[in-house]
């Protein structure tokens, strides 16, 4: 449906955007993730018609889009700040993409009313935006965007502005949203796990370049590069070559992993593990004795300990209880970084035990590092 | 709630009424003396009867108010509203769209244009106001270019147009200031927005940019009606003494008809405008 074929732009010296080709299907959930500065917002406003691209082109179902004004485009954008009109109420604040398109008073009238509904704002139509809560703002920059039925929905940073809660919530209405009025969706976030439960499919960006484009599980489970691996989501890395088991990470010995398709053995890789797929085992102090104390660990970490010398040992740095989960540093001696590792639940851990971590080697992922 | 513990508290309220009073009174003590007395004896002056030789003889009166109401007064008082409209409209033609450029110009160059709009004040105004009359009088340049183009010559001086043109010209500075600032205030975004949901260029001029910068326009109008209202420079200078403005005619009743009671009320008479004035601009900034 919208299709963008090598878009280049530089402002200056600096590449905002380097040769970036995407395709977004017909009814899409589509995201745009990456660090602020890479060019994400810069691509949306290409496409909305605030910025022109140095090179490429981009059609909307085989049109053109790049040799209409903003103004023709059937493209609506939600701003990051809503741009709400201060000095008109909600309803002429959505009423206004339709006048614009000089639609009888009328129908003008019953769309205002019912897209006002949709998003749970109908009592509120009379007030000005400074009279609303963050949430409800947001809610009328969606009504306003999504009344004119265009056939593309921008969305920049949607949800950025508001708190936690009220963000969970609109995540949700914002999927129920796209189901109901069947708009191809492009939202433009720095959040990964906003672009994960939002979206069907996310591209990756990083310094004006599309590093990957895949849907949430797969992006989270299969990096293909060091960028997406530790941007997406919290991940361990190990440096090291790719051998038969999965890495070999020299000091640290060998790490079960599974490379990716082509990887050729002994070329350069980061082994990647995600913090809650790694099992934590506490290591009694004396842990040669045979007749040791049974560590006070739940069972379950103790889950996958066959081996005797597999995974890594460490000791505990911190633990941090967040509710559901708890999250556990573990400094690995001759591994700069702390690894991280998530448990359910409270930890009975605590800082300064011994520790094995152990992991599946088919949650591993070993990647290729760019030489 | 026990005393010694409100005790410190009242004294540091009390103190910090102090120090905002220390700040306050020297702009207070300025306003009062220069502001509030002068106001005051103006006020005082009406009630009374001239003397012969200027100041007031102390005899109540009310000759001073009814002579407001002769005709020839009126007619004073209505000419000097109407050049000063028609200085504010012709401000606001010509300050709207450069005080619009400006704030969309690069930052560098926004500091560049907005020191070459104050410029002006570097040089004395009387200085000024002789390049306007050598611009404009009969075998001025203007007259002596289009003697060239075979036009003319035209009577530039001397009447109302050089008066407004005058008017304008000292002031437009104080409409493109306030309005550069409501413009500049603007976020970008809603003029994309609004294109972004259909609007011309045009059509998010006159629903958004205008709209939104209305404070903007009444204080610049306000910055420029105000000043051109009572001045009594330009249009002796460039009027030639043959529209008489308000603030001739005051100056004419202190200074040489020595009838300060009557010069007083003239003045109260501008007061009065301004402050309905002033008052209809906070009103519908208000609204805006």
């Amino acid at each position: 449906m919208l299709k963008i074929d090598g878009i280049t732009r530089t402002f200056g010296q600096v590449t905002a955007l380097d040769g970036v080709s995407l395709e977004i299907g017909q009814g899409e959930f589509f995201a745009l993730l990456g660090p602020s500065g890479c060019g994400k917002t810069t691509l949306l406003r290409i496409i909305a018609g605030f910025e022109t691209p140095d090179s490429g082109t981009v059609t909307l179902d085989g049109d053109d889009l790049l040799a209409l004004p903003p103004n023709r485009r059937p493209i609506s954008l939600m701003f990051q700040s809503y741009a709400l009109f201060p000095h008109m109420t909600v309803a002429r604040n959505v009423a206004y993409g339709l006048e614009r398109e000089k639609l009888p008073r009328e129908e003008i009238r019953r769309r205002v009313g019912e897209v006002l509904e949709t998003v749970g704002l109908s009592a509120h139509g009379d007030r000005r935006p400074a009279q609303l809560s963050g949430g409800q703002r947001q809610r009328v920059a969606l009504a306003r965007s999504i009344v004119k039925r265009p056939r593309l929905l921008l969305l920049d940073e949607p949800l950025s502005a508001l708190d936690k809660k009220v963000r969970a919530d609109m995540q949700l209405e914002l999927k129920r949203l796209q189901n109901e009025v069947g708009i191809t969706f492009v939202v433009v976030t720095h959040d990964q796990e906003e672009a994960m439960s939002l979206a069907d499919r996310i591209a990756v960006f990083d310094s004006g370049s599309v590093r990957q484009v895949d849907e949430p599980v797969a992006l989270y489970e299969r990096p293909r590069s060091p960028f997406v691996a530790g941007f997406v989501g919290a991940n361990n890395t190990f440096e090291g070559k790719v051998s038969a088991a999965g890495l070999d990470a020299g000091d640290l010995g060998e790490l079960a992993g599974t490379p990716l398709d082509g990887l050729e053995e002994g070329a350069g890789a980061l082994l990647c593990v995600r913090p809650e797929k790694i099992a934590l085992r506490e290591v009694p102090e004396e842990a040669a004795g045979p007749d040791a104390e049974p560590a006070a660990a739940p069972e379950e970490l103790q889950e996958g300990a066959e081996g005797p010398a597999e995974g890594l040992e460490g000791a505990v740095l911190d633990v941090s209880f967040y509710g559901g989960v708890s999250h556990l540093s573990v400094d690995v001696p001759g591994h700069a970084k702390p690894v991280l590792v998530a448990v359910q639940g409270a930890s009975a851990v605590r800082p300064g035990a011994k520790v094995r971590l152990t992991w599946d080697p088919r949650d591993a992922v070993v990647i290729p590092v760019p030489s | 709630m026990s005393p010694a513990r409100t005790r410190p508290a009242t004294a540091l309220r009390v103190r910090r009424r102090l120090g905002a009073f220390v700040f306050l009174t020297p702009g207070l003590a300025y306003l009062v003396v220069l502001l509030l007395v002068p106001l005051a004896l103006v006020l005082s002056y009406v009630f009374f009867q001239r003397g012969r030789f200027g100041g007031v003889v102390y005899e109540y009166t009310t000759e001073n108010f009814s002579r407001l109401l002769d005709p020839l007064y009126l007619r004073v008082l209505g000419e000097s509203l109407q050049i000063a409209a028609l200085t504010t409209v012709i401000a606001l033609a010509l300050g709207y769209p450069t005080a619009y450029l400006i704030a969309r110009l690069p930052r560098k160059w926004k500091t560049v244009a907005l020191v070459a709009i104050v410029l002006p004040f570097w040089t004395n105004f009387i200085i000024r106001m002789y390049a306007w009359i050598i611009l404009l009088n009969g075998p001025g340049l203007i007259n002596s270019a289009l003697k060239s183009l075979g036009l003319g010559p035209f009577e530039l001086l001397y009447n109302q147009g050089a008066i407004v043109t005058g008017l304008v010209y000292s002031y437009l500075p104080l409409m493109v200031l306030p309005l550069y600032a409501a413009i500049e205030k603007l976020d970008p975004q809603l003029r994309e927005a609004s294109a972004n949901l259909g609007a011309s260029g045009f059509t998010t001029f006159r629903k958004v940019t205008l709209p939104l910068t209305v404070p903007g326009v009444l204080t610049g109008s306000l910055f420029v009606f105000v000043p051109s209202f009572g001045n009594f420079v330009i249009p002796e200078m460039l009027g030639g003494g043959k529209s008489v403005m308000v603030g001739n005619l005051i100056r004419t009743e202190f200074l040489k008809a020595r009838d300060w009671p009557f010069g007083s009320a003239l003045a109260l008479a501008l007061v009065a405008v301004l402050v309905v004035l002033l008052l209809a601009q906070a009103w519908a900034a208000r609204r805006a």
